[in-house]
């Protein structure tokens, strides 16, 4: 086997193998509990670690609740902590963050109380053992042990900016983050709606860094923070692609601030955006039509490709479609398998998956009429480090 | 005094498939002290049931005898003796 794919949709979670990522084999849906009820959870998070071999999967059962699970091999087989891997501390004051309340307001005299709803990012850090968790409501946490115990980062819970954050349509949640590969200190993440944060000291402390995104959904065009971000991706060069609720933008220090890059794209708006492992200035997108017409452009699945750091981009369908499609790409729903000519893969609502190497110019469907896909996730399991794997899976229990 | 609760089908896995918890409670421990010692021996069953709040979960439905614990004084509701406890989950799941 040499790549796997995993494919988290709306009703459970799928693989897809394949030794020359043309022809793949598709299995599914995955039961990662012993009943078998998360064969139909929703997994918004999936994140696969090329270095151990390491799997991980947060999934949201509608009667049960979130958890998280990790395979140790390839996903065949899975495990879940006893106590709840997330959970927030019980002192915590109750902050609503939907729309029906009040958002971003603190309300410590209520009697309710801050619970995990669901994972919508996992991450595996550039450190042994550390993995990042995004979570709605609105929160980041970290795991030093693999993702068996995540801890909750009470400095964004307390940032002074949570008051200009409330919920995207999906919801109040930290749904992306990109840690630095050589920096296990430095991270950033992105929340809907709410902005970019970075911090370079562990998580200690955040800085916004959404200078120059702009809106059309509140009365200042160009606030200090609270824009809707759907997607950041880093390449490999250092340079950053955000996909907001609006243009495309890029920046080599967001810190100072962002350019919009969506002048040769075919809209602006779209939830997710890629940057090519090895290729500094190579990155993908799969725009959407309009905020109010939520459908690839002209009805025409596709990605967008940029080679020169999104001053440029041009259609890539080939292998795709070519009669009217109505599924989008979601935030999370497409990746690259890392590879020094990886392939790339989305999927969209309409249950499709497909795949497309970069030099081979053609894309080929790994999937079809799945649930909604809400992410994807990609390895090459044959340049895995084995021997770490199998440590690994030593200290499962 | 020991009450009988009677587990779903879709969780029996975490209590080694029996469908039938056998819990023992004092006089006047009420539906949270239940689930408390149903935690202590499974916490992942436990967990599936309440949130960390301790608040049961939307899609779960916990009776004490013929009633629904919401219908009664929710998880404050004592559990007298003779007095059984299904648990169940509620008509819901999505599309």
């Amino acid at each position: 086997m040499g790549y796997l794919v995993l494919i988290g949709t709306k009703k459970g979670l799928f693989t897809a193998t394949s030794d020359d990522r043309r022809d793949w084999v598709l299995k599914g849906p995955h039961a990662l509990d012993t009943d078998g009820f998360t064969a139909v959870a929703e997994i918004y998070a999936a994140a696969c670690d090329p270095r151990t071999g390491q799997i991980l999967v947060g999934a949201e059962s509608p009667h049960f609740g979130p958890s998280v699970w990790r395979s140790n091999d390839l996903a065949a087989t899975w495990h879940e902590p006893q106590a709840a891997p997330l959970a927030f501390p019980g002192d915590l004051p109750y902050r609503p963050l939907d729309f029906s309340e009040a958002p971003g307001t603190d309300q410590p005299d209520s009697e309710r109380k801050n619970t995990v709803k669901r994972l919508w990012q996992l991450a595996f850090g550039p450190a042994e053992g550390l993995v990042w968790a995004g979570v709605e409501p609105t929160s980041l946490w970290r795991s030093d042990d693999g993702g068996r115990t995540f801890t909750f980062n009470h400095a964004l819970w307390d940032h002074p900016d949570h008051e200009t954050w409330g919920p995207g349509g999906g919801g109040a949640a930290v749904h992306t983050i990109v840690p630095d590969p050589d920096d296990p200190d430095t991270v950033t993440i992105a929340m809907s709606a709410g902005g970019i944060y970075q911090t370079r000291d562990g998580g200690h402390s955040w800085t916004g860094v959404t200078k120059g995104i702009t809106v059309d959904y509140g009365p200042d065009p160009e606030p200090a923070s609270g824009q809707c971000i759907h997607k950041v991706a880093r390449d490999a060069g250092g340079t950053f692609f955000a996909q907001s609720h609006g243009p495309a933008y890029r920046s080599t220090d967001p810190a100072a601030g962002w350019t919009d890059i969506s002048a040769s794209l075919p809209s602006n708006f779209g939830f997710h955006i890629t940057a090519h492992p090895t290729r500094p200035g190579t990155a993908m997108a799969y725009p959407v039509s309009d905020a109010m017409d939520r459908f690839p452009p002209d009805h025409r699945i596709s990605a967008w490709r940029t080679d020169d750091a999104g001053d440029t981009w041009r259609r890539w369908g080939s292998g795709l479609p070519t009669e009217d499609y109505f599924g989008i790409v979601l935030r999370d729903a497409a990746c690259h398998d890392g590879d020094a000519d990886p392939a790339w893969y989305f999927g969209t609502r309409c249950g499709d998956v497909w795949a497309a190497t970069d030099s081979g110019g053609q894309w080929h469907q790994v999937a079809a009429h799945l649930p909604d896909v809400l992410c994807v996730r990609a390895m090459n399991t044959a340049a895995m480090n084995t021997a770490a794997m199998n440590t690994t899976a030593v200290h499962t229990a | 005094m020991d009450v009988d609760v009677k587990i779903p089908a879709a969780l029996a896995g975490e209590c080694g498939g029996t469908r039938h918890l056998t819990v023992t409670l004092d006089d006047g421990d009420d539906l949270a002290a239940l689930l408390d010692r149903i935690a202590a021996d499974h916490p992942r069953l436990a967990r599936r049931l309440r949130d960390e709040a301790g608040n049961v979960r939307r899609f779960v439905n916990v009776y004490i005898g013929d009633d629904e614990c919401r219908r009664l004084q929710g998880t404050a509701t004592p559990i007298g003796p003779g007095q059984a406890v299904q648990i169940l989950p509620s008509i819901a799941g999505g599309a």
